[in-house]
């Protein structure tokens, strides 16, 4: 009965410990030292929140950077994978399907190598970057869909160079570039469009 | 691999064999009651504990109490996290409103998490409130991995002690793991998460218009808070449904980097606490070096399996199931880790890992979850294993074994026997059960010989009570939630009693001053027999079922067979 009494009481006090206190210091340190970043790295413009930096969103318009294949369409509730193994069938058909329509929709010639993150779904559903090359085999497309001039598709590429992350501290994971930014700073650079919807 | 790749992997081990000795002498100070960094910060809330509870810090007990002690305490908090889920509907800090969870799911869930498993039958941004999140399951983070470490400090009390049946005090060992260990890493390292971009608030779910003009929801929470214990703690129940694969849960490669040390760092530094706790650091590098070859081989065979071409996709890079900030390697030294630990968070989709990938990490929980392992538990899974080695080199030399001085007789083998079997048995009987029936084979998502790894996955990862998943298989159904529960518990609690017993055995025992017939225990010669003992013992239990499946689709994969 003792022990009983004893494990009751000192559970009681981890549950106030670990499960209000801590969460709530950490979260009073957060809000203090990184707001933005505790509250999701959301992204204003004109008042209006239109998505987080940290989480990928579909673009299927011709006038965008395409974002990765997502088993769950970019909607978080809930994030996921196709988990589908490599020898599913379904995984071969899609991975091909993916491929001839890449090509298609970029009017690249039918033996470009297209980058495989490009044809393969993420793990979260959510990735919210694709490899530089990706962006680049997409600009002609969207200069073209925008009717860039020549010096509008230069800044274009210019861009995408200044918003390449590299490896982390140089060493850390890989060449990324991050969709939403890089369609937020083409929206920026077509004059015309940047009001679209 | 690049050169870029092999950097990464040899900084990730050098960081983590620089820290070993740094965080294992801190925990060796604290453990055995001497001054350390913690104590002017946090000394008064043990003694408020101590306090408030009704302990006696100084009162210790011999190894059925402690047992005893042990159980009442995670009982307490299965029924806790088990009724706050039932009724969650009622409870505040609901803002996305969710409803009352399912009598199995909340079943498998409460008992995953006070296993230590954290096993997800459940999508996190969709089923738990931040009440449950918080008051539930993080409270079970911190207190599943003190267990675990309560149990290694009894063992280690029982190896290094002679003729007492003192143990040592349950509630101290629980509290100080608590406090001075995992607490203070948990708070450093969650805000360092945020500064990379975990997000940490109360606030509802975000409705935003995307750039594209569609509605998209995106959920919030104190996440950080619950990532940092969920990788310090070898918990690895995510925050949201795809783990650290998820932005807000592991938004950058130095967050992976971090979140992948995190994992392995305390079952790393626990041996060399084990070397000073039984007087040599030599035997704690010992345990160390046979974990770290182990870790080795899994981690080659895996990169091999994953940087190889296939017919089926070409020389098209596997990206299925992974993120583009992480690429393959970080994924592979995530999903070995993750596994070798008894840690079970992703940062990659393992159900879409190649099949040889795939099989290392089933391996890497098969073993028993001893490559370094859960917080504690990996240590003393360890120490079944080296009783069985002793006893085997023992019985080849015929003289009769010892470990660190202490005769290991028929009672310590018989037990040891138990704790090896226990998890094997579940594994293979559920696994045998689930394949033939109806219920089992509906919740699959891959046909072919991956269907059957899905399932044998499921149950290693329960009785390994690492957690990590082949997700396509919908284990949210009663049979799943039960089978899995029932299996973790098993996993669990059938290993902690056979070596509570143990530990209570040897305690009792004198020690032998070693003389030039002492069979050692610190060599090259006992790293080599106890990595061939594990291997072994698991190699024979698993093989036939592992060629039925990972082993199956690899060879079918290269013929480019689909299913």
């Amino acid at each position: 009965m003792k022990t009983l009494f004893i494990a009751l009481k000192i559970f009681l006090f981890f549950t106030v410990l670990t499960g209000i206190v801590y969460p709530l210091l950490v979260t009073g340190i957060a809000q203090l030292a990184f707001p933005a970043k505790a509250n999701g790295s959301l992204i204003v413009k004109d008042n209006k929140i239109i998505g987080s930096e940290l989480i990928g969103q579909q673009f299927d318009s011709m006038i965008y950077f395409t974002s990765r294949p997502s088993a769950v369409s970019y909607n978080p509730l809930p994030s996921g994978g196709s988990n589908y193994g490599l020898t599913n069938v379904k995984l071969k058909n899609l991975v091909t399907e993916r491929k001839h329509q890449f090509i298609a929709f970029n009017q690249l010639d039918s033996l470009t190598l297209i980058p495989s993150e490009m044809l393969f779904a993420s793990a979260s559903g959510l990735d919210p970057h694709i490899s530089p090359t990706a962006a680049l085999l997409q600009v002609e497309r969207i200069a073209k869909a925008r009717n860039f001039s020549i010096g509008q598709k230069q800044k274009l590429l210019q861009s995408i160079k200044e918003l390449a992350a590299s490896p982390q501290f140089l060493i850390l994971g890989e060449d990324r570039i991050n969709v939403l930014v890089l369609n937020l700073s083409l929206n920026k650079l077509d004059g015309n469009i940047s009001n679209i919807k | 691999m690049t050169s870029q790749d092999f950097i990464q992997v040899i900084l990730f081990f050098a960081i983590l064999i620089g820290l070993t000795p740094i965080l294992g002498n801190y925990m060796y100070k604290v453990f055995t009651g001497e001054k350390h960094l913690m104590l002017p910060v946090f000394g008064w809330l043990e003694k408020l504990t101590y306090k408030f509870s009704g302990i006696d810090q100084d009162e210790e007990t011999n190894w059925k109490s402690y047992t005893f002690s042990l159980l009442m305490f995670n009982l307490i908090g299965f029924i806790f996290v088990f009724l706050i889920q039932l009724f969650q509907s009622w409870l505040p800090l609901n803002p996305a409103n969710l409803p009352d969870v399912s009598w199995h799911s909340s079943f498998n869930t409460a008992v995953s998490f006070m296993t230590n498993t954290n096993w997800q039958g459940y999508a996190g941004e969709t089923t738990l409130s931040y009440f449950v999140q918080m008051l539930g399951l993080t409270v079970q983070n911190f207190v599943s991995a003190a267990t675990g470490i309560a149990v290694l400090l009894a063992v280690l009390r029982g190896l290094s002690r002679k003729t007492t049946d003192k143990l040592g005090s349950f509630w101290t060992d629980l509290t100080r793991s608590t406090l001075y260990v995992l607490l203070p890493l948990s708070i450093l390292f969650s805000v360092v998460l945020v500064g990379q971009g975990v997000v940490q608030n109360y606030k509802t779910y975000e409705t935003v218009q995307t750039l594209q003009g569609a509605p998209q929801v995106i959920p919030m929470g104190p996440a950080a808070s619950q990532i940092a214990i969920k990788q310090l703690g070898t918990n690895g129940g995510g925050f949201f449904n795809a783990n650290s694969a998820h932005p807000f849960e592991n938004p950058t490669p130095f967050s992976n980097f971090l979140e992948m040390l995190a994992l392995l760092l305390i079952p790393a530094a626990l041996t060399f606490t084990y070397g000073k706790m039984v007087g040599s650091t030599r035997q704690g590098w010992t345990i160390f070096t046979a974990m770290l070859i182990l870790l080795v081989i899994g981690l080659s065979i895996s990169l091999y399996a994953e940087y190889s071409t296939n017919p089926i996709f070409g020389n098209l890079p596997l990206m299925e199931g992974k993120e583009t900030r992480f690429g393959i390697t970080n994924s592979v030294l995530w999903s070995t880790s993750t596994t070798a630990v008894s840690n079970g968070s992703v940062n990659a989709m393992h159900d879409s890992l190649s099949p040889l990938s795939g099989m290392v990490a089933m391996i890497n929980l098969m073993l028993g979850e001893i490559i370094f392992g859960g917080v504690g538990s990996g240590l003393y899974g360890m120490v079944v294993f080296i009783i069985i080695t002793v006893f085997i080199a023992g019985l080849m030399v015929g003289r009769t074994p010892e470990y660190l001085g202490k005769k290991i007789q028929k009672f310590e083998v018989q037990m040891a026997i138990i704790a090896v079997l226990a998890p094997n048995i579940v594994i293979l009987l559920f696994a045998a059960w689930a394949s033939v029936t109806a219920p089992g084979l509906s919740s699959l998502n891959n046909a072919g010989p991956h269907g059957l790894s899905e399932i044998l996955y499921a149950f290693s990862s329960a009785a390994g009570n690492n957690g990590s998943a082949f997700a396509g298989l919908n284990a949210n159904t009663v049979f799943y939630n039960l089978t899995l529960g029932i299996g973790m518990l098993i996993g669990r609690f059938g290993i902690i009693i056979p070596v509570m017993a143990i530990a209570g055995s040897m305690a009792k025992k004198k020690i032998t001053p070693s003389s030039a017939g002492t069979f050692h225990t610190d060599n090259w010669l006992f790293i080599g027999l106890l990595i061939a003992v594990i291997l072994i013992v698991g190699g024979l239990t698993h093989f036939p079922a592992l060629a039925l499946g990972p082993i199956a689709e690899h060879f079918l994969m290269n013929n480019g067979v689909t299913f």
